[in-house]
C-alpha cells in the first residue's frame, strides 16, 4: 500500500481544558463526524484531514482525561481506545498528546503514563504563544529525546497554527499493520502516580523549565467572581441578560421561520389534490419538521452563550458558586450545566449530563431536566397567559411577566424539591464528588464557537427532528381517521381516534377542571408541547393563519373556560411530560425504559397534583 | 460535628483559610477520590494555596496546586493532611 493512499489513525488525548478539541478543529475543520461509542452514550468524535503529501488522516478526538485510570463513563472510553479494546473501533496507530503549555506539570504525568501504552506518541505543546508571552521556556529537544517521542508547539487558535504538527505527523512511517489491541496493560497504582509526578517533575527540570507567570487579573478576576456574594450578584445578572437576549433576539428569526413553514404548506395545500397524501404532507410531515425548526433560533442563542461561557473558563466557577446550593438538594454542582441548556430544551440537556461523574447524581439531574422550562412551553404559556390573566401594572412590573416568571420559578423550585426527594429515597450517601477544575480565563475563539454550535444543531435536528418527524406522522392519523360520518356537525377530529381517546379521557381529566376540547388537544400535544396549540385551532373549528387562530383562540378559551381551567391547564404544563422526544432520549441515554418510564410517572403524578390543587383553590378563591 | 474524619490532631487542607498557603504532606485512604486527588497534583510536598471558599459553611473551596485551579468540597478537602 503506498503512502498517497493509506490512512493514519491517529487518537488525541489530553486533559480537559487543554485545547485539544479547538487544535482538532483546526485540523479537520467542518469534516468531522459525531456520534456516539457502541451501547455506551459517549460522543465520538472524528475527523478527517489529508496532507499536501496526499496521506490521508483518521483523527479521533478522545475525551478529556487526567489519567487513564478513569471516573467517569468518558474516560473509561479514552482508556479503552487507546488500549484497542472497543469494539468495531481499530486501535488508533498514534497518539496525539495536547498539552497546555500554560501548565504543563499535569500533562507531562499523563504523557508518562501514555506512553507506557507502547504506541506512537507526539506530545504537543498547545497555546505555545501564551505561554511564552508569560514568560514560558523549555528545552524541548532534551525533552523529547527523554521521552523518546517529539514534543513541538502549536497555537490552535492561529491559522497555521499546527503547521508543526502536520509536519511531524507526515515523518511518521505508516505501520505495517493495525495497532493490535493489548492485554498486557495495567492500571497504575498510587505508588506509580506518585512516581510519575516525581518523573514529570525531574525532567521539568532537566529541561530548564520555566514556569509561565500567571496574568495578576486571572487571580483579581477570581477574587470578585468567585466572591460569595459578589459573584452569585454577578451570575444572576449574567443569567437574566442572557435569557433576555435568548427571547429578544430570537423573535424575528422565529417569526420568519413560521412564516416559511407556513406558506411552504400552503403551497404544497395548493398544488397536490385533495386527499390524505396532500394532508400528511402539509398538515404531517411540514407542520411536524416546522415545530421542531422554529425552536433552533433560541437555542442556537442560548448554546452560543453556554459555548462562550464554557470557553472563557467561567462555566465551571459558575458550577463552584452553585454547588453548595446544589449540593443542599443532592446535586452535584456539576449539574448546573445541563439543566441551563435544559432551558432551550431538555433533549442536548439530558446529553450534557454525560459529564456527571457519578450515576446516582446524573440520572437525579436527568430526570429532573425536563422540569425546567423549555422553549416548547413559551406558546402554550403565551396563548393561556394571553387568555386569562389581565394586562395589568403591579408596581414596576407587569402582571403578564410576573406570571410567566412565577411558572419558570416553579419548574426551577420542583426541580430542587424532586431532587431533594429523591436524596431522601436514595439514601444517605452524602459524599458526592466536585473536584472540578477551573482553568484559567481566555478569550472565546470564533472559530470554534461557530463549531461547536453547529454540531450542536446538527445533533439537535438529527436526534430530536427524526423523532418528532415520526410521532407528528403518527398524530396525524389518530388525529384524521376514521373520517367523521356524513353529516356530523362537529369538528373532524371529534370523530378521529384521537377524539374518542381525548373524550375518554376526559373522565379523567373532568377533576381538574380539563374539558373534553383540552383533553383532545393533549393528545397530538404529547409530541411536543407546542402542537397543542394548533390542536386547540383545530378542535373549535377555527380557521386562518396561526396568528389569526391563536388571537381567536385565545378569546375563545377566555370565554368558554373559567379562570381555574385556564391556570389549571397553566401548572399542568409546568409538570407534564408532554414530549415523546425528551423520554426517548432518556431510554438512548439510560440504556433501558426503568428511567424513561419512571420519568412519565412521577411528571404526570406531579402535572395531575399541581392542577388539580390550582384548579381548586382558584375556584374556592375566585368562584 | 464530623464523624467521617477520624479523631486526629493532623491539619488538613479543609483548616486553611482564604490565602493561606501550605505544603501536602500526604492523600488519606486509597479509593478512586483519593487517587484522583493524587493524579491532578496533591502530592507530597506539592505548594498549596486557598484561592476561595463559598459562604457559609466554606464548601466548596476553590485551591490552586501545581499551576492548576481546582473546586473541591469540604469532604475532598479533608483527605488531604498538610504539613
Amino acid at each position: 500500500m503506498s503512502d498517497a493512499t493509506a490512512e493514519l489513525r491517529v487518537a488525541f488525548v489530553g486533559l480537559p481544558n487543554c485545547g485539544k478539541t479547538a487544535l482538532f478543529n483546526r485540523l479537520t475543520g467542518s469534516r468531522q463526524k459525531v456520534a456516539n461509542y457502541p451501547g455506551v452514550t459517549v460522543e465520538r468524535k472524528e475527523g478527517v484531514f489529508a496532507a499536501s503529501s496526499g496521506r490521508r488522516y483518521r483523527l479521533l478526538d478522545l475525551p478529556g482525561t487526567y489519567s487513564l485510570k478513569p471516573t467517569t463513563l468518558d474516560e473509561a472510553i479514552t482508556r479503552d481506545v487507546a488500549l484497542g479494546r472497543v469494539a468495531n473501533e481499530p486501535r488508533p496507530e498514534t497518539i496525539v498528546l495536547v498539552a497546555d503549555a500554560t501548565h504543563l506539570p499535569l500533562s507531562l504525568r499523563l504523557a508518562l503514563e501514555v506512553r507506557r501504552l507502547g504506541l506512537p506518541m507526539v506530545i504537543v505543546l498547545n497555546m505555545s504563544d501564551v505561554a511564552r508571552r508569560r514568560g514560558f521556556a523549555i528545552d524541548r529537544d532534551l525533552l523529547s529525546r527523554e521521552l523518546g517521542a517529539p514534543v513541538i508547539e502549536t497555537v490552535a487558535t492561529r491559522s497555521g497554527g499546527a503547521d508543526a504538527l502536520i509536519t511531524e505527523l507526515e515523518r511518521l512511517a505508516m505501520p505495517e499493520q493495525p495497532a493490535a489491541p493489548t492485554t498486557a496493560w495495567q492500571e497504575p497504582t498510587a505508588a506509580e502516580v506518585t512516581a510519575t509526578h516525581a518523573e514529570a517533575g525531574r525532567l521539568l527540570e532537566l529541561a530548564d523549565y520555566r514556569e509561565p507567570l500567571r496574568s495578576r487579573a486571572v487571580a483579581v478576576a477570581d477574587r470578585i467572581l468567585m466572591n460569595p456574594f459578589a459573584g452569585m450578584l454577578i451570575l444572576a445578572t449574567l443569567l437574566f441578560f442572557v435569557f433576555q437576549a435568548v427571547f429578544s433576539w430570537a423573535a424575528w428569526p422565529m417569526d420568519l421561520i413560521d412564516a416559511g413553514v407556513a406558506s411552504l404548506a400552503d403551497l404544497v395545500r395548493g398544488a397536490l389534490p385533495d386527499g390524505p397524501l396532500r394532508s400528511l404532507l402539509a398538515d404531517g410531515v411540514i407542520a411536524g419538521v416546522g415545530s421542531v425548526i422554529v425552536f433552533l433560533p433560541q437555542i442556537v442563542i442560548l448554546f452560543a452563550f453556554i459555548l462562550a461561557l464554557e470557553d472563557s473558563g467561567y462555566l465551571p466557577r459558575a458550577a463552584y458558586l452553585l454547588d453548595r446550593v446544589m449540593g443542599s438538594v443532592g446535586l452535584s454542582g456539576r449539574a448546573f450545566i445541563p439543566l441551563l441548556s435544559s432551558f432551550a430544551c431538555a433533549i442536548p440537556g439530558i446529553m450534557a449530563t454525560r459529564t456527571i461523574p457519578q450515576l446516582r447524581d446524573r440520572i437525579v439531574t436527568i430526570l429532573v431536566a425536563p422540569l425546567m422550562t423549555c422553549s416548547a412551553r413559551l406558546p402554550v404559556y403565551a396563548l393561556l397567559i394571553a387568555a386569562f390573566i389581565p394586562q395589568r401594572d403591579i408596581g414596576v412590573f407587569n402582571l403578564q411577566g410576573l406570571v410567566l416568571f412565577m411558572l419558570y420559578f416553579a419548574g426551577v423550585a420542583s426541580a430542587l424539591l424532586v431532587a431533594w426527594v429523591a436524596k431522601l429515597i436514595a439514601g444517605g450517601q452524602s459524599n458526592h464528588l466536585l473536584m472540578l477544575e477551573l482553568p484559567d480565563y481566555q478569550w472565546p475563539s470564533l472559530r470554534n464557537l461557530a463549531l461547536g454550535l453547529w454540531e450542536k444543531t446538527r445533533v439537535f435536528l438529527a436526534r430530536a427532528g427524526g423523532i418528532i418527524l415520526a410521532l407528528m406522522v403518527l398524530l396525524w392519523f389518530l388525529s384524521t381517521y376514521p373520517a367523521p360520518p356524513a353529516g356530523a356537525t362537529g369538528a373532524a377530529i371529534e370523530y378521529s381516534f384521537a377524539g374518542q381517546l381525548g373524550k375518554a379521557l376526559a373522565v379523567i381529566l373532568a377533576p381538574i377542571g380539563f374539558n373534553w376540547q383540552i383533553a383532545i388537544a393533549l393528545i397530538p400535544g404529547l409530541a411536543a408541547r407546542e402542537v397543542a396549540v394548533g390542536a386547540l385551532g383545530t378542535v373549535y373549528a377555527l380557521s386562518g393563519d396561526e396568528e389569526a387562530v391563536t388571537t381567536a383562540l385565545s378569546s375563545v378559551i377566555a370565554s368558554e373556560w373559567g379562570l381555574a381551567t385556564g391556570l389549571s391547564l397553566l401548572a399542568w404544563y409546568v409538570f407534564a411530560p408532554q414530549c415523546l422526544a425528551t423520554l426517548a432520549v432518556v431510554r438512548r441515554e439510560t440504556n433501558g425504559w426503568r428511567y424513561p418510564l419512571l420519568m412519565l410517572v412521577y411528571l404526570f403524578a406531579l402535572a395531575y397534583l399541581a392542577a388539580f390543587v390550582t384548579y381548586r383553590v382558584t375556584l374556592a378563591v375566585a368562584g | 460535628m464530623s464523624a467521617v474524619a477520624p479523631f486526629d490532631d493532623r491539619r488538613r487542607l479543609s483548616d486553611l483559610a482564604v490565602g493561606e498557603r501550605a505544603r501536602v504532606e500526604r492523600v488519606l485512604d486509597d479509593d478512586s477520590i483519593s487517587r484522583r486527588l493524587l493524579e491532578v497534583g496533591f502530592i507530597p510536598g506539592a505548594s498549596i494555596e486557598i484561592v476561595a471558599s463559598m459562604w457559609p459553611a466554606a464548601d466548596p473551596l476553590a485551591i490552586r496546586v501545581g499551576g492548576s485551579t481546582f473546586a473541591l468540597r469540604r469532604h475532598e478537602a479533608e483527605r488531604v493532611v498538610i504539613a
